[in-house]
This record gives C-alpha cells, structure tokens and sequence, in this order.
C-alpha cells in the first residue's frame, strides 16, 4: 500500500517540479530521491511496516509475492534513473512531466502485482499504458515517435476494450455476481461456456500487454519508434509487471481449471518463441533487435503463465529481475550509441573496454549463459514445465529457440570484439560507467546465488 | 582444492610468467593430492550452493577424475612452455581466459553435482568462443560460432535431460549419488531417448560422426595453443561424461543403443582416417585423426568391459599427451615456415634433426606402435572390445577399428615422409633446428610417452577402483 500512495503523490509533485525547478538536473534529482522513498517504503511493507492503514474492501492484497516484485520494478527504475537519468532530460523540454509519468506507471505496477478483483486489475493495467502511450510519443518532432504513439494508443485502447468485455462476461458467468479473483472459479472443474468466452478474451488483451504472439504486431513498431530511453523502461519494468498481473490472474481464479485454456497457452507461447527469435535474426538495427528479443523473453516468461507451479512462480520473480537488468544495461549503452546498427558496435572493445565488457555480460546473461542470472531464470522456467510432465515439445523448441538467440546477442559481441571500426558513442562519465560495472556485477552474483532472491518470496512477516 | 583458484589478471603484462607459474602451481597440488592422498576422504569439497534446487558445490577428486584433472594440469605448462615465443595481440586476456578455460575444465572433471557439472560445462566453453574468436586465422568467427551454437545445442538437450532426472531423484537432488540411485528406477523407454538426450550432447563434444563437422575448421582456425586447449582437453569431456554421467545413471539405454553408438563410432572412424590422408593441411590431418583415436575411446565405453575401460582411462590421459605433441610440431612447423601444407615442405630431417626425431616419436605413439603409451591403451581397448559381451558385433567392430589403426598409420607415416624425408625445397632449404625450451618439452612428452608405455602400472592402480564401480553400476543385473 505503501508503494501505491506514494508512486501517486511523487508523481503529482515531479509534475510541479517542472514548474518550479528551471533546472532539469534538479528535477532529475528529485526523481531520484523519490524512487529511492518509494523502494524503502515497498521493503518496509515487505517487513511489515505500514504507512497507510486504508481499507480496500479486500480489492487489493499484498503478499510477498507482489512486493517482491515491487522491490524488483523500483529497484531496477532506480538503476534505471541513475544510468538513463540524463537521457530522459534530452528528449524534450517537458522533463518534468516525464518523470512523473514514470511515476504514475511505477503506481500502476504497484497495483498490478497486488490486485485481488478484476476491476482493479483493469485501473492497473490502464495506469501502466495510458502514460506510456504518452512516454512514447514524447520525441514531437521525429514522426516515428508520433506514428508508434498512436498505434500504441490504438491498439492499447482496444485490447483495453476487449478486457472489458471480458470481465464483463465472467462477472456475468460467475453465480453470485463477483470481480473478485479467488470466488471466480475456485474449486469448479466444469465452468460454463460465458466463462470460457470471457478467459480467452482476458487472455487475449493480457497477451497483448505482454506483447505475445499472435498479439505483438505492435511491439517492434512502438519500441522502435518511442526515444530509446522509453524504450528501455517500456520493455523491462512495464512488461514485467504485466507478466505479473498475468501470472497473478491465472495464478488465483483460473487455477482449477487448467485444462480448459493450457493449450492456448501452449500455443501461443511456441508461437512468440518462434516468430521472436526467428525475426530478430533479421534485423539490422540493435533497437530492433532488441524489440524482438524482448518478445522472445517474453515467450519464456509465458512457461511460467503455462505452468503456474512453485518453480514458476519462483522463476517469474528471477527471471524478471535477470530480464529487467540485463535489459536496462543493453539499453543504457545504446542509447549513449550514434548509430544503432549492428556494424556501428564495431570495434568497442577497443575504444570503451568497459563498456564492451559490461555489455557482453548482458548479453550472456539474456542468453541464458551459465554463471549469470538469465542462465537459472531459463533454468527455473524449464524445470517448470518438466515437473508437470507434459508440453515436452515446448521445452525441446525452446531449447532450439534459444540457440538461434545465440546468434543474434552474440553477433553484438562479435562487432564489438572480432570487427574492427571506430564506434560513434557519446561521452560517458566515470558515474555511468561504475554503476554499469555494479550491475553487471549484480547480474553475476545472481547468476551464482540465486537463492538470494528466491529466499525473498518466503520470508512472511506480513 | 586444486583448480578453482580462478585466475583473472588484466593488468600486468607479465600475464605470461604468471600464468606459467600459476598452472605449474595447479600442477604441484595435483600431482599432491593424487600421489599422497590415495584415500577419497581427504579430497572432496562439500558446500551448500542452492539450497532451493538441492545442488551442492559438491567436488571429489576420485579415479577418474585424478586421470583427468592430472592431464590437464600437465597440460597447461606443457602448453605455455611449448608457445612461449608466439606474440600473441592483447597477451593478458590471452592468459587469463586461457586460466578461466582451465578451471572451467578442472570443475567438469570434479564435480560430483548435476548442475555443478553442466555449470563448469558451459563455463569451459565460453572461454574458448573467446579463444578461438580472437586469436586465429582468417575465417575463425564464424567456425567458432559454429562450433559455439553446436555445442551449446548439444549442452541444453543434456540440461533438459538433467533436469529431468533431478525430478525422478527420490531425494530431489543433483548430487551424483542420488543420481546414480536412479539407474533402477528409471523405466526403459525413458531410459532410452534419455540416452539419446545426453548423448548428443557428448558426441557434439568428442565428437562423434555425425556430430564432427565443427572440428576441423574450428582446429584449423584456432590458434595452435587453443588447439591443444580444445584436442587435448576438451574432448576428453566428452568421454568424462560419457563414463561418469551417462553410463551408470541409464545403464539401459547404454545397453539398448550401444550398438548404434558403436556403429556411429565406427563409421566415424573410418571415415576421419580416409580423410586424414587425403588431407594437405597439417592442422586438418592432425585433427581428423583425433576424431579416430576418439571414436575408438568411444567405441571402446560401449564395450563396458574391465579391460576396454581401463585402457580408455589411461588412453585418455595418452591420447591428450600425444595430441598436444602433434600440436607442439605442427606449430614449430607453422611458425617457422608460415605454411601448414604438406606439399610444400620437405626434407626438413637434414636440418632440424631433433626436431625430426621427436616428431618421429610422437607420431609413432599417435599409431600406437609397441613402446608407446597409446600402444598399451589402444590394446587393451581392442581386447576389451573383441571379448565384449555387450554387442553382438565384437568381432566386426574389432576388426573395422584395426584397419582404422592401419590407415593412421598411413597417414602418419605419410606426413613424416612429406615434411621431414623426400627434396628440401626453396623454403626449408633455410630450416633451423628447434631452440632450448621447444626441446624440452618434446623431450618431456616423448619421455612421458616411453615411461607410460613400458610401465603403465601406477596409472592402472589409479583408476581400477572408479573403473569397478562404474561397471558395477552399469552392470544393472547386480
């Protein structure tokens, strides 16, 4: 809860900052100061700490499931403000309102991973897209960015529309008349055909947030086209909470019934695996690629969403924090980068050492390479599927789908080290280049320890 | 324990002596804790990792293991004294991830985990990507990107396969007890696309017809150092987890399709010594006659008997000896000559005669003549696989694998006369001998070779007790 209100309020106050503050460095600042408030404020919940004492009817739940995730969301945001901060001031002269936006997403999330009735989700997920259809056309005088805006808007708008019919039939499926998650389908096998009609449209509008196939017809056209440090935000913390309003809906009403919807999910999880990896084999353009690549994480995810077990529920909350790192450090790099080609990463490890360094540990670990985190994220998500037994084909195409992921990372790594050329990339300070070093240290020693943050999910002071 | 002293210096441009001295160290504790510690108490390492997967930072130094970790810790120095002279561009991060590529290898062979296992696997092979990415010759991306996705291919279909396993241990754990407690439990249609499973993953690594098409051209565009690393080392991982993994964990699977893998092997073996001959190249001969020598290391697993397995063991060690001695000439040769081709060298005898000499030695052991360690290896496999009971084509496989032997012969012979025998041309006309430290370490292999092979007791007495067991427990009658 804490999270929630605060998210709102800082939210409201970095819009005023833009009019107080002339100096955008103060405003980037005063973001800073507020992710950092709002990471405390979630650990304290996780300890048990409440700020704000607000009966919601039993709408919204928080368990350490969700917060823990919330950790992971402001952590990463934090991460992300403290290498992207500057970025964000020079994409436009509203800098103030970005962040803000930023926040409004954050309170979003914080919904998402904690809403116990289907209304709720619904704000959620609207307060995640409707400012990130803003975020994206925030670059106005690059028609791209315009163009990605409004295609986002559109089909945001409709998949929104489709959630909502979707609720709309399972309230009218459930006997009693109810949006509550858990009174939805606990405990019944056989489920009428409104209800069914009213899962698959859920699913439906979740997997286009999620950006799976056949619903990510958007996804490269708006990553691309939104200013990259958008971007950046869009494909890590965004699509990894709506994973987690994914897996938390399925997770607590559909449960029973399993079998009804499995092999949608089955399908539609081959289906992103295998046109995400098979498409960003193409691309010329890092940015691009990395759209697709973001869609092909995704497929993985999507185990986790087909299995709904301890492993995946353990594997959700690695594999997001692997993704989002790893991710955001690609990103922080690129967006330093003059051309976004494959050819113009030639010859980094040359010039920027480190930065070549970092950059190849990102990459391995969105690989799934061992001793970094991606590698016991991929790891959990294929355990999870084995322990039911079934989908055995999935897991053998998956294993085929990552060794053609291999080929698209490592030919960033093999610009950077085999090829030779003079890589255009703006100044870097010491700040931005250290605080890449800790994360990609970070990356490792989750790589080596994932315990640590499994651990997390179980400790229950709440 | 020796060999997870992970060794990463980027700073001194003195990487060379210290990465010398630091395998030399490595080699020391080795040679300690096998000669000294003959009891298995003292040398394993039991750590709590990941509590939640029930992996262990589990490691024991046992038979094969003390074979395997001794070849590498051999190796090494032998490696770094025999390339001293080659500048190599950015030294350090040469020696470093060569030391990373070591300890990758040395936690393969100790493990005693599951996920341990494939943890090291993986991590000995992102050094060598960047290895043989960096250092090399013309077109080494991209056959060392092929040889990174086929390997990788191979290790994940043996992850699914772990994982799998790990879900049928009665106590959900990695560890290679639990593990080898399954070999009852596990039904036989399981067993067998199980087999299939972690067996492509090892024969992409030997490798083994069809799974060999990455070798040659990576050998070949390697630089000759990463080379030894990859011919005289790595495969043998292939061959570890064959025996230590595979073998006990799906006796029945071994069984059941033993015969098709020793077809496989065969097939293969054949098939490199005919092309080894045809070859110009030095390099591709060499690393087409490694893919024989493993095939029949291979064939020999499958004949699972006591005979054929020891002589695998102690082959292993010869064969990775010998190999990194074809290597040391090969790249005494390049170096001096700037040519690999056959045709183009000539008569170098009159004037490297050393260097001619123990060279002829080397590739005698590599035919396995008498004297020669490989000849003692190489004969108790073919016992092992004409008394097996395992398959019914003993005979056929025995027979196949001997003409293999006559054609290396060929081979080797062939390219002893071609580069050392026969008319100096314009090229070698100017050939100087090889200097102090090349000597030397021929001189060690060569002795290493003589030794082992007129008394290969001490290695023998290594590995009985990990080679019965490992029979034992492929033996699922008992």
């Amino acid at each position: 809860m804490n999270a929630i209100i605060i998210a709102a309020v800082w939210g409201v106050i970095m819009m005023f900052s833009g009019i107080l503050f002339k100096d955008n460095s103060r405003v980037r600042v005063l973001s800073i100061i507020g992710i950092v408030l709002l990471l405390v404020s979630n650990c304290l919940d996780l300890g048990g700490t409440h700020f704000f004492n607000i009966n919601t009817h039993n709408m919204l739940y928080f368990d350490s499931f969700g917060l823990l995730f919330n950790t992971i969301a402001f952590a990463s945001t934090l991460i992300y403000f403290l290498l992207s901060g500057k970025d964000i001031e020079k994409v436009g002269s509203n800098v103030g309102e970005y962040f803000a936006l930023i926040f409004f997403v954050l309170c979003g999330v914080s919904i998402v991973s904690s809403f116990n009735t289907l209304l709720m989700l619904f704000i959620g997920i609207e307060m995640l897209s409707i400012p990130l259809y803003i975020l994206t056309g925030s670059d106005k005088r690059n028609l791209k960015s315009n163009e990605a805006s409004l295609k986002y808007f559109l089909m945001g708008a409709f998949s929104t529309g489709l959630m909502l019919l979707g609720i709309a039939f399972l309230y009218g499926a459930s006997e009693k008349g109810t949006f509550f998650v858990d009174e939805l389908a606990i405990g019944k096998s056989v489920v009428s055909p409104l209800f069914i009609v009213g899962l698959i449209l859920l699913m439906v509008s979740m997997a286009f947030k999620v950006s799976a196939a056949p619903f990510h017809f958007w996804t490269p056209d708006v990553y691309d086209g939104a200013p990259t440090v958008f971007t950046s935000f869009m494909a890590t913390v965004v699509k990894a909470a709506a994973f987690i309003g994914f897996i938390r809906l399925f997770g607590d009403s559909f449960n029973d019934v399993k079998p009804q919807w499995q092999i949608f999910v089955a399908i539609i999880t081959a289906a992103t695996l295998f046109i995400g990896n098979l498409t960003a084999v193409f691309q010329q353009s890092v940015k691009r690629m990395l759209a697709y690549s973001s869609i092909a994480q995704a497929g993985f995810m999507l185990f986790a969403l087909l299995t709904l077990n301890t492993y995946a529920k353990e594997g959700i909350i690695l594999y997001t924090a692997a993704y989002s790192l790893a991710t955001i450090g690609i990103f922080a790099i690129l967006i330093k980068m003059k051309d976004y080609t494959f050819d113009g990463f030639n010859g980094l490890a040359k010039y920027h050492p480190v930065l070549a360094a970092v950059n190849t540990i990102f990459l391995l670990s969105l690989a799934g390479i061992p001793l970094t985190a991606g590698f016991f994220a991929k790891y959990y998500m294929l355990a999870a599927v084995l322990q039911t037994g079934k989908f055995l084909w999935l897991v053998i195409f998956s294993l085929i789908c990552a060794a053609v992921s291999i080929y698209y990372y490592f030919r960033v790594i093999q610009a950077m080290y085999f090829k030779e050329g003079t890589p255009q990339i703006a100044d870097t300070t010491v700040s931005f280049k250290s605080m890449l070093i800790i994360l990609a240290i970070i990356v490792v020693l989750l790589g080596i320890f994932p315990q640590w943050l499994i651990d997390k999910l179980y400790i229950i002071y709440i | 324990m020796s060999g997870f002293i992970g060794f990463f210096i980027k700073s001194s441009s003195t990487a060379k002596s210290w990465s010398l001295f630091s395998s030399i160290i490595t080699l020391i504790i080795s040679l300690t804790g096998i000669v000294l510690y003959n009891d298995n108490a003292h040398l394993q390492f039991n750590a709590e990792w990941i509590p939640a997967l029930n992996s262990r930072f589990a490691v024991r130094l046992d038979g094969m293991g003390q074979i395997l970790c001794l070849l590498t810790a051999v190796s090494f120095p032998i490696i770094f004294i025999a390339t001293w002279r080659e500048e190599y561009k950015n030294a350090k991060n040469f020696y470093a991830l060569m030391l990373l590529s070591q300890t990758g290898l040395m936690g393969v062979f100790l493990s005693m985990d599951a996920l341990l296992f494939y943890f090291f696997w993986e991590l000995a092979l992102v050094p060598v990507y960047f290895l043989a990415s960096q250092w090399g010759g013309e077109r080494r991306i991209q056959a060392t990107f092929k040889f990174f996705i086929y390997t990788f291919v191979g290790s994940l279909f043996m992850l699914v396969g772990i994982i799998f396993l790990y879900f049928h241990t009665k106590d959900h754990s990695f560890s290679i007890e639990s593990f080898y407690a399954l070999r009852t439990t596990i039904s036989s249609q399981d067993q067998s696309w199980l087999f299939w499973l972690f067996f492509v993953a090892f024969a992409i690594k030997m490798p083994i017809f069809p799974f060999h098409t990455w070798q040659p051209d990576t050998y070949e565009q390697s630089s000759t150092a990463v080379t030894m690393v990859l011919s005289g080392i790595m495969v043998k991982m292939g061959l570890f987890g064959l025996i230590r993994w595979l073998a006990p964990v799906l006796p029945i699977g071994t069984w059941a399709w033993g015969d098709t893998a020793s077809a496989l092997c065969i097939i293969g073996m054949i098939y490199a010594s005919l092309l080894a001959i045809r070859q110009n190249d030095l390099k591709r001969m060499v690393a087409y006659s490694s893919i024989a020598h493993i095939g029949l290391m291979c064939l020999a697993v499958f004949a699972t008997t006591q005979i054929s397995m020891q002589g695998v063991m102690i082959q292993m060690f010869n064969h990775g000896i010998n190999i990194i001695g074809l290597w040391i000439v090969v790249d005494l040769i390049e170096r001096q000559f700037h040519t690999r081709k056959l045709n183009e060298l000539g008569g170098l005898a009159l004037k490297a005669p050393s260097l001619a000499i123990l060279l002829v030695v080397i590739a005698l052991a590599n035919v396995a003549l008498p004297l020669t360690n490989a000849f003692i290896g190489e004969f108790m496999m073919f016992s092992g696989i004409y008394g097996s009971v395992a398959t019914k084509y003993n005979v056929v496989f025995t027979v196949t694998a001997g003409i293999s032997i006559i054609l290396s012969a060929v081979y080797m012979l062939n390219m002893i006369q071609k580069v050392f025998y026969g008319n100096s041309n314009a090229l070698t006309a100017n050939a100087k001998d090889i200097r102090a430290n090349e000597k030397i370490i021929l001189a060690v292999i060569v002795v290493l070779i003589l030794v082992v092979g007129i008394y290969p007791q001490p290695v023998f007495e290594l590995t009985k007790g990990i080679v019965d067991t490992i029979l034992a427990k492929m033996n699922y009658k008992q």
